[in-house]
């Protein structure tokens, strides 16, 4: 495995191909703070973040409410600024890109509106073809194509002709997904996907983003509170806490009872299952009263 | 999946185009003065080839002088509310957004009668007063509807009647000042009114109309992306910021050019894109064009009514549309509610 990539300078906002090609988004240093004014010190959401993610890797985004995580995933999908480091995808500062070149790279599968007319799930899912036209377009058959490709790539081809609003929840969940992968990009970052779902549907949700990364080449960062679901799928952890990068790597190194049990503040143990993968438990007799 | 294609938005015009022609030629035939549909069809063939020579002076007058002109202002005004209210709907992601209901066509008029006072004589000073008291209101409005960052769909209603209201004072206290000659006039003309003739060019306001229709078409697809969120448009590459300013430029122009030629004709812009949505889809490539056609046919209906049903008086065109409107869109606001 070679060194991660180190630019020059980090304020070089061009293009810069990483060393390693397999490296598709690198993010050095990259802090992120709100409200920035002349007088006061800036209020920092995000400390320096340092970490990368390679072609086919699920890596998982962690931490307890309010430790920064939607900022990380905000900074990921360009919409933010880093204020220090940078944040590069394919070699580009992901919030230099133009909108639609941005959209033709990352895509963001975030919990959907409030749909205001109904629309049916083909018409929802050809809107991830918007980057790659004019500003006032009408889809083309290879359009459609890649919108029944992506419908079948989430197991959702036959709920083309479907309403949007009579969809379940874990098949919306699919939809949005396929929205995303209409879009073709090369790195899918998702918050909070299994919000919603059951827990068959979180595991079937997690394998078929498995399966997309190991088939399509795909990056896929999942900011996630489901720990042990993470560490069964993702290559690489990512833990924040108190806006701060608190430690980044496999699951095996992050995965430490000394580690997440002051992180999420509860009294957790960390086991190995039989699949090699660490899973979290509470601790025995924590569950009930002591009285 | 059968995506929307250019030819069935020109399908889908050509009808609307053609029901138009018929309410036109209903609404030629209908008056005071009897005219047979031959009659009326020679006329226009005449007319269209440019041998004016060839039709009865009677009927040349008729038609051509009375009741063309007032048909045309009713097709520009129609189709410049019923768009100017799909932009807002979107704009706003609010199915009951209208000029009227959010008291856009009252700020409209406020900036129009300010005009007569201040400048009674200067070309296009009340069209332009009109576009500022139009963009001023939707502003305002738009900023006493959000709650927390976020517009929210009661506020914002309850806003634009609060508005709406609080204008209608400063006009009334305005036309105390005018004589009473003018005065019924312009009590008409609040209502909504086709009868008088505009001050400005038929050929510029219907230049102006079409170009402002042009420029929120322009941005139909990033409408339709806004409309399922607006982060989620961010994220598909929509520049936001930009649709959303040109839509509130248009529209607003829309509806400061309709109330200064017509005055305050309410609900076009709601009831309008609700039936062409109802009919062909909330797909805003199909329903601009559908509801600048349908605003003109509804406009042109309610004035033929307006100046038939109790005749030979005639009742502000506005009165009709209000009829219509207004139960409708308290049946849309109590589906939503539950």
């Amino acid at each position: 495995m070679s060194a991660p990539s180190t630019p020059a300078s980090g304020f070089n906002f061009g293009a810069n191909p990483p060393d390693d090609p397999e490296v598709r988004v690198s993010v050095e240093q990259a802090s992120y703070a709100y409200s920035v004014t002349d007088r006061g010190a800036p209020k920092f959401a995000l400390g320096p973040v340092t970490f990368e993610a390679r072609r086919r890797e699920i890596v998982a985004i962690l931490g307890p409410n309010a430790s920064g995580k939607s900022t990380l995933l905000k900074l990921l999908a360009g919409l933010y600024r880093p204020l220090s480091g940078f944040v590069r995808v394919d070699g580009f500062e992901a919030s230099q890109l133009d909108p639609r070149e941005r959209a033709q790279k990352i895509a963001l599968v975030q919990q959907e509106s409030a749909l205001l007319f109904p629309l049916r799930v083909w018409e929802y899912v050809l809107q991830g073809r918007y980057p790659y036209g004019r500003r006032l377009r009408f889809e083309s058959e290879e359009d459609c194509l890649l919108a029944a490709n992506a419908l079948a790539q989430v197991g959702a081809a036959d709920l083309r002709d479907r309403w949007m609003e009579q969809l379940s929840g874990g098949e919306k969940q699919r939809v949005i997904l396929a929205r995303a992968l209409a879009q073709q990009p090369s790195l899918l970052l998702l918050d909070e996907p299994t919000q919603h779902l059951d827990i068959g549907g979180k595991v079937e949700l997690l394998r078929r983003l498995r399966k997309l990364a190991d088939e399509n080449r795909y990056t896929v960062i999942v900011v996630t509170h489901e720990l042990n679901l993470a560490a069964e799928f993702s290559d690489r952890i990512v833990l924040l806490h108190g806006g701060k990068c608190h430690l980044s790597g496999a699951p095996s190194e992050v995965y430490r009872r000394e580690i997440l049990g002051p992180v999420f503040e509860a009294p957790l143990d960390v086991e190995i299952s039989p699949s090699g993968r660490p899973r979290v438990r509470l601790r025995d007799g924590m569950g009930r009263d002591s009285g | 999946m059968q995506p929307l294609t250019p030819r069935r938005i020109l399908g889908v015009c050509a009808i609307l185009a053609g029901v138009l022609f018929l309410v036109v030629v209903l609404s030629l035939r209908l008056g005071a003065y009897p005219m047979s549909f031959r009659a009326i069809i020679t006329t226009l063939y005449y007319g269209a080839l440019g041998q004016t020579e060839r039709i009865p002076t009677d009927f040349r007058l008729v038609i051509f002088g009375l009741r063309l002109p007032r048909i045309a202002l009713g097709i520009a005004v129609g189709a410049a509310l019923a768009v100017a209210g799909a932009g807002f709907q979107a704009l706003l992601r609010n199915p009951l957004a209208d000029p009227y209901v959010l008291g856009v066509s009252s700020g409209a008029a406020l900036g129009a009668i300010l005009s007569l006072v201040f400048a009674p004589h200067a070309v296009i000073a009340m069209q332009g007063a009109a576009f500022l008291g139009a963009a001023a209101t939707i502003a305002a409005v738009y900023f006493l509807g959000r709650r927390g960052g976020q517009i929210e769909s009661t506020t914002l209603l309850l806003s634009g009647i609060v508005a709406a209201s609080f204008l209608s004072a400063i006009i009334m206290f305005l036309m105390t000042t005018l004589s009473g000659r003018d005065l019924r006039g312009m009590a008409f003309w609040l209502m909504g009114d086709l009868a008088t003739p505009p001050q400005i060019p038929m050929g510029f306001l219907f230049v102006v109309t079409l170009a402002a229709v042009g420029a929120i078409y322009t941005t139909a697809s990033d409408l339709n992306l806004i409309l399922t969120g607006e982060q989620e448009a961010r994220h598909l590459g929509v520049n936001v910021a930009r649709v959303k300013l040109v839509v509130y430029l248009s529209a607003s122009l829309l509806t400061g050019l309709a109330v200064s030629v017509s005055g305050a004709i309410g609900y076009v812009g709601l009831l309008v894109p609700h039936v062409i949505r109802m009919i062909f889809g909330s797909d805003y490539r199909i329903l601009i064009p559908a509801t600048a056609l349908g605003g003109a046919i509804a406009i042109v209906l309610a004035d033929t009514l307006a100046r038939t049903i109790v005749a030979p008086t005639e009742l502000p065109v506005g009165a009709m549309t209000a009829l219509v409107g207004a139960p409708v869109f308290i049946y849309l606001l109590r589906r939503r509610v539950r």
